[in-house]
């Protein structure tokens, strides 16, 4: 008997991967995808998995292994396959030698994300198929389908997941065990007509791929995974991925038509159903994709009207807004709230919005940035959150990279203050590389500023490039981040421990003074990475010496809390530190004009050799 | 059967995604279909996070509708109220005696609710609460860290349908080899700790 467990969607596409013999997977980590690659390296050396720099070497990487002959899987955020488009578009016109499947995990709601982008446009844009999973089983046996598909149509195929999709639970059977391994390595088949697009190659390739879709438009007419399920006719349901569920749970006696493919969609199978049902509605998350399709193909159908077109659903949306129309009955509508309605909590609660941490080492960095007055153009990352109060420290956030672009055209349009970027490591060598580039190339005075915490922090410390480890846990070669910037021609860097506000502030004072571009890397490994957490102590106060001027309170640190003690004098609250939360990065001893906040009595604070 | 709807909540760093991975588990071993959906925004530490646990004999949405929550299980205080409109009116409400101070509290903006505000907010939606010393009594068992499984054996006591055991060899099975005995006893206490309330099925 096949064994079964409890597992996420990402578990489920990494295992289908390990079943279907895939042996190189390459990804950049993404909320909500990361996971799929940090279970798939604990299958061993079955498969050869990799933090690449960014999504589009991973996907050149998966696209080189396919071309090569293995089965190959490239995994990114919806965000991410902007930056790996341009792959998406050519290995389709190319198609492959072994089966390639592009998993694209979007992020409806925007949980952790700068938009919600529906990639199943880039699916119809890019003439490549687009399964998309309703549970845990589906997303680990689509992982098979998609390379099924692959090598049988000869192009890549989209594996969609959303949030929902990779961050819930359901019971998966397993497989015993995984497709049968090749013995001795294939011998690279060449054919440049089909490889080499250039314009009279690509050509001859378009024709191709317009009859390739087709051929699956053909095929999903009897896709295992489009089915239509017969209840009351009165309603009929087109819907897939995760709003299926939503759909069964509000409409348990609906008639359903269920889609794995969105892309193409089996036009004689719904024109089939449409035909057999009076009422016909689409239940989709984000865009009207499928609803536009069926329109285009003269069928009257229902679907944002209905339901919205922003923002992730829930039984409670789709219940609600089918409520509003008719689509429910009210003893139906009561079914899940007896109470015949909603009740609101009247009292308005403290939000817990995101933090920088508790010994965050960008903290210190923008305590100085505001010391400066400086605008400063930010990235995508922890230090993102440096936006928020009381620091109030970072003026933009647009995508992975952008940060030093920006800045260099802001430094080239000219302001009355000063700028800077603000980049973390993992960022910089993403995207942030090339913009630096340019910036040493077509020389501006911007000033760049890597936040280098040893670490992709957000998405819950990934490797990359600088850490020395790989994603399979090999030792590796740690770039060294100033060695790297001087050789673009960088003449001013400073590395300096991010923790030291007078040697951040010193660092940029000379940055911003020097003519050209400068860049300071701001050093201190995360301080939640198991060897910064050896050295947490925590801090505490001089209640004597301290006055309640809340100074501390501006470096907006959840260690700092305000006491219930006042001052005599001035009538304010003292500061309090909580050692639950305090780690001892002393940058509030730092600030304190009055010494009322106790430094370590060991240094925590690193001299600029042991930095570098 | 009726589906069991449950919504775990807490702060980051205080052990719900662990607390849920064991609901969930307990759930497959009593042989229900089960899903489960974690809700958890950008933070490493310090937000809100919850954990969506369905067990029933097909389960479809990962999500539970408001309104169709069962039992309400939060680690900390404040963390009960924001989803106190999710429950049914005849749910059952289990807090832990945490309290973790937001920003805009420990800075002076916000008022934290005391335990008359929790009891009255509850009340209003639910007859069934129960507020345990969860903190004390896995003191009293050698780690104060234990305070989730202390809930969660107050939580086994409104599950009738499940035995102990299964709860005990689960978290056996999803704590470090070294604390199973301690998070075992704490089970334990959590589950003396209230009576036999009656089913709220």
């Amino acid at each position: 008997m096949n064994t079964r467990e409890l597992l996420s969607g990402n578990e489920a596409v990494a295992r289908g991967a390990y079943e279907a013999g895939v042996r190189v997977a390459a990804a950049y980590p993404g909320t909500p995808s990361t996971e799929i690659m940090e279970s798939l390296a604990h299958y061993g050396d079955a498969v050869y998995c990799e933090w690449s720099p960014n999504e589009k070497v991973a996907l050149d990487v998966a696209i080189g292994a396919a071309y090569a002959g293995s089965r190959a899987m490239a995994v990114m955020k919806h965000v991410g396959l902007n930056v790996a488009a341009d792959a998406l578009f050519y290995v389709s016109m190319t198609g492959l030698e072994a089966g390639l499947v592009v998993v694209s995990a979007d992020d409806p709601s925007m949980h952790s994300s700068q938009n919600e982008q529906d990639n199943r446009h880039y699916a119809r844009f890019a003439r490549v198929p687009c399964l998309e999973p309703s549970d845990g089983q589906e997303a680990k046996d689509m992982v098979r389908g998609a390379l099924d598909m692959s090598e049988r149509f000869d192009g890549p195929v989209m594996l969609r997941l959303t949030t929902r999709i990779s961050h819930s639970d359901s019971i998966v059977d397993l497989e015993d065990a995984r497709l049968v391994e090749r013995i001795t390595a294939p011998k690279y088949r060449i054919d440049r007509r089909k490889y080499v697009m250039v314009p009279g190659n690509a050509r001859l390739r378009h024709p191709i791929i317009e009859q390739r879709i087709q051929q699956v438009k053909e095929f999903a007419e009897t896709f295992a995974y489009n089915r239509a399920e017969w209840r009351d006719a009165s309603l009929g349901i087109v819907t897939g991925g995760i709003a299926y569920q939503y759909a069964r749970e509000v409409f348990p006696d609906a008639s359903i038509l269920k889609l794995g493919m969105t892309y193409p969609l089996p036009e004689q199978m719904i024109r089939e159903f449409a035909s057999r049902v009076e009422r016909l509605i689409v239940i989709e998350e984000l865009d009207p994709f499928i609803e536009d399709a069926i329109r285009v193909m003269g069928i009257p159908v229902e679907g944002k009207a209905i339901f919205p077109i922003c923002g992730e659903l829930d039984p409670t949306i789709v219940r609600e807004r089918a409520s509003e129309v008719g689509l429910l009955s009210r003893s139906v509508t009561l079914s899940g709230d007896s109470r015949g309605g909603t009740m609101h909590v009247d009292t308005s609660l403290p939000a817990r919005p995101p933090l920088l941490c508790p010994g965050c080492p960008h903290r210190g960095v923008f305590v100085v940035t505001n010391r400066l007055k400086l605008v400063v153009n930010g990235d995508i990352g922890c230090y993102t959150l440096g936006f928020l109060p009381p620091l109030s420290a970072l003026h933009t956030c647009g995508c992975m990279g952008a940060s030093i672009g920006q800045a260099h055209g802001v430094s080239k349009a000219g302001i009355a203050q000063k700028n800077v970027a603000v980049i973390g490591d993992s960022t910089f060598f993403h995207t942030g590389m090339p913009a630096l580039l340019n910036v040493a190339y077509n020389q501006s005075d911007t000033v760049v500023i890597i936040l280098d915490n040893r670490t992709t922090a957000m998405t819950g410390h990934q490797h990359h490039p600088g850490t020395g480890t790989t994603l399979m846990g090999q030792p590796a070669h740690a770039v060294d981040i100033e060695a790297l910037v001087r050789a673009f021609g960088i003449g001013t860097v400073h590395t300096v421990d991010s923790y030291s506000l007078k040697e951040v502030e010193a660092a940029l004072r000379d940055c911003l003074e020097a003519s050209g571009p400068a860049v300071v890397i701001a050093r201190r490994e995360c301080a939640l990475l198991p060897e910064a957490r050896r050295d947490w102590v925590a801090l505490s106060i001089d209640n004597a010496q301290c006055n309640g001027c809340g100074l501390c309170f501006q470096v907006g640190c959840p260690a700092i809390v305000r006491s219930e003690e006042q001052d005599g004098k001035t009538g304010r609250n003292k500061a309090r530190i909580d050692p639950l939360l305090c780690t001892g990065c002393e940058v509030c001893a730092q600030v304190c004009p009055r010494k009322a906040i106790r430094f370590r009595e060991e240094p925590v604070l690193r001299k600029e050799a042991e930095v570098a | 059967m009726k589906d069991m709807n449950f919504l775990l909540a807490g702060v980051g760093g205080q052990g719900t995604l662990l607390a849920s991975n064991v609901v969930a588990r307990v759930g497959v071993r009593a042989g229900f279909d089960v899903k489960k959906a974690e809700v958890h925004g950008m933070a490493q530490r310090g937000g809100s996070v919850s954990s969506h646990l369905r067990w029933g004999e097909k389960v479809f949405s990962p999500l539970i509708g408001r309104g169709e929550v069962d039992y309400l299980v939060a680690l900390e205080r404040l963390e009960a109220l924001r989803y106190i409109d999710m429950v049914r009116p005849d749910a059952m409400v289990i807090v832990g005696e945490m309290r973790i101070l937001p920003l805009s509290v420990s800075s002076g903006t916000d008022v934290y609710p005391d335990d008359d505000v929790v009891r009255g907010v509850v009340e209003r939606a639910t007859g069934n609460l129960i507020l345990i010393p969860s903190l004390s009594l896995a003191e009293g068992v050698g780690n104060i860290r234990a305070h989730n499984i202390v809930v969660l054996g107050a939580l086994s006591r409104c599950v009738p349908q499940v035995s102990p055991d299964i709860w005990l060899q689960v978290i056996a099975e999803s704590v470090p080899e070294r604390f199973v005995e301690v998070n075992q006893r704490a089970f334990e206490v959590g589950r003396e700790a209230i009576g036999a309330p009656a089913p709220s099925q």
